[in-house]
């Protein structure tokens, strides 16, 4: 086969296994995978790893600092700080991975029509997307919660519109250097239905940059929903919530710093953790923009 | 490139129609009624008929969609429901001071982000380059609001900082202007100069890669001829295209720097709008915002073919 006729992304996803291992090779991609797994233990076994119950105020305990009863000291309603963070992963991961899975569901689909079919189909929804990449993604999130009202379900909602268009670029773009490529041309020559060639053809070719942009942009829609609650639009109390005890915690900041220094910390490992691991995973899956 | 200009621009009406098609929507699924927020217990059937008229609000959802988008285009945004002051030129002066803290924040990212990026690039998988990869990362992984809050707390306890109170314009008094505005721009800038930074490295590597810069190298051109005038001018066009949409980003995207200042901007005007439910604030601020990111891209575009005459859009 000439080098031309194979697929243009060549390292289709490899199994999970191969792909973990080769990034548990590559040092930012352990740093990555530490991180992450790090948040989802904590999300996962919030329950068990919390010490109280994240809404249960303590008058005789308010404001106090790191100690062995409470590691990370307590709140000005004497609420344990670590209960509150081990359970604001949780939010974070939920809002996070239902926020991506919104963006990425749609985008797939719409990408994957506007690449393929092309014409007046591909006009239309792309400037569709250009009207919802023409705002700033924290004020059209902000406006749209403002619309469905503040709740986890519609900080999701929000989120995840506002980050379909990146999906939806990265998709498209991949379905049309897929598309000009001889093996699909092959495919249709042979009579191939179109749906058929765009799942079991197209579709392994544009995992890759799609699964790194997934990756990505859990980052940014974790950022997005900590941004939101630190503005008071985002997850409503007693929910936790690392952006909305950041923005408590201003007011006490010059008694109490650990209210300021804990989320702030995990927001920074959380965020940074998935950037790093999404810049490892696009050196696996796309070495050609290893630079 | 006048009749490209001309074309770009007649594409932006569809966008922006599309736009404002949206606000418009948005705004309409907001629950609650906006006569009995603005009347509360006041409300009588004849004080709610006198409202719904003048705000337009008896007549079919198109026509005050028409009558709205109508006023828009001549500059009328209505006025607010709060203080009844017109919504326009609120934000005329709402947005200057949003852009100066944008152009404070882009030169502080440039002066960070394109001699280190640079640097970066030529001093490939040395200490230097590790250094400034792991700062572009921090850059790009510290939210704003987290490097503010946890500054602020730095500066209180070390210099007795305090955010200030109220906000002083850059032609009342340039030194208090500068002393409330420098911090807030150094954080936004310090998040941009991070995607800049790596935008920059990974873009010069590419370029330095390419036979023509070895080329003038063998030549015997100086090298700094070789890395500004040859490499650095061609590796420009994907860094110019992050700066436009981060510039385009902070029309409205640095509302939570504003809300931790207490800088009076665009973005803390829509803010505030949107928790008061304030509609033709939010309509206005949201067209505003849009209509000023499209042009922007539309400026990036044009000068793309200052920095690289081969493009050229004829």
């Amino acid at each position: 086969m000439k080098k031309k006729d194979r697929p243009v992304n060549n390292r289709s996803l490899p199994g999970n296994e191969s792909l973990l291992r080769q990034l548990w090779r590559d040092p930012m991609g352990r740093a990555g995978m530490i991180g992450v797994g790090v948040v989802i233990l904590l999300a996962v076994f919030a329950p068990w790893i919390a010490r109280y119950d994240v809404a249960k105020m303590n008058a005789r305990a308010k404001l106090t600092g790191p100690c062995a009863q409470f590691w990370f000291g307590t709140d000005h309603f004497g609420r344990d700080v670590f209960s509150r963070i081990v359970y604001g992963a949780r939010v974070s991961l939920e809002v996070g991975i239902v926020a991506v899975g919104i963006a990425a569901g749609f985008g797939y689909l719409l990408g994957m029509i506007a690449g393929f079919f092309e014409g007046r189909v591909e006009t239309v929804i792309m400037m569709i997307m250009d009207i919802i990449f023409a705002f700033p993604s924290i004020l059209l999130a902000l406006f749209i919660v403002s619309a469905l009202g503040p709740s986890i379900i519609n900080t999701m909602i929000a989120i995840g519109i506002v980050n379909i268009p990146v999906f939806t670029r990265t998709v498209r773009a991949s379905v049309k250097t897929v598309k000009s490529t001889d093996y699909i041309a092959n495919a249709r020559s042979i009579g191939l239905k179109k749906m058929s060639i765009l799942f079991k053809h197209v579709t392994p070719n544009v995992l890759a940059p799609f699964t790194v942009q997934a990756t990505l942009a859990l980052s940014g829609a974790i950022l997005t929903e900590a941004s939101m609650s630190f503005l008071g639009l985002g997850i409503q109390p007693p929910n936790p919530s690392w952006g909305s005890m950041l923005s408590d915690a201003r007011k006490y900041m010059e008694r109490a710093p650990w209210l300021v220094l804990f989320p702030a910390l995990f927001i920074i490992m959380t965020i940074l953790s998935f950037n790093i691991l999404g810049d490892a995973l696009r050196d696996v899956l796309d070495p050609k923009l290893k630079l | 490139m006048r009749d490209y200009i001309i074309r770009r621009l007649l594409t932006l009406i569809p966008i922006l129609v599309g736009v404002s098609i949206a606000i418009f929507i948005v705004m309409q699924l907001i629950p609650g009624d906006v006569v009995s927020g603005i009347l509360g217990i006041e409300e009588t059937p004849e004080l709610r008929a006198m409202w719904e008229a003048k705000l337009g609000l008896d007549k079919p959802l198109i026509q005050q969609y028409f009558s709205w988008i109508g006023k828009a285009v001549t500059g009328d945004f209505g006025e607010s429901f709060r203080t009844g002051a017109p919504v326009f030129p609120e934000i005329m002066s709402r947005f200057k001071i949003s852009a100066e803290l944008a152009l404070l924040a882009c030169l502080i990212a440039w002066i960070i982000a394109l001699p280190l990026g640079v640097l970066s690039s030529l001093k490939r998988n040395s200490i230097i380059d590790r250094i400034v990869r792991v700062v572009a990362l921090l850059g790009v992984s510290v939210p704003n609001f987290a490097s503010a809050t946890l500054l602020i707390l730095f500066l209180s306890k070390t210099f007795n900082y305090y955010t200030p109170v109220k906000y002083v314009g850059l032609f009342e008094n340039f030194g208090t202007n500068m002393e409330i505005m420098l911090l807030p721009a150094f954080i936004l800038g310090s998040v941009m100069a991070g995607s800049v930074m790596r935008m920059t490295r990974s873009s010069m590597l590419e370029v330095l890669r390419q036979d023509y810069i070895k080329a003038v190298r063998a030549k015997g051109a100086p090298e700094r001829v070789t890395i500004f005038r040859h490499a650095f001018k061609n590796s420009s066009i994907p860094i110019v295209t992050l700066i436009g949409m981060q510039i385009g980003g902070l029309m409205g995207g640095t509302v939570v720097i504003e809300q931790i200042f207490s800088i009076p901007g665009l973005g803390q005007f829509t803010l505030t709008g949107i928790t008061q439910r304030d509609f033709p604030v939010v309509q206005g601020c949201v067209l505003f915002i849009a209509f000023l990111y499209v042009v922007i891209n539309l400026l990036v575009d044009i000068l793309y073919t200052y920095i690289d005459p081969r493009i050229s859009y004829s």
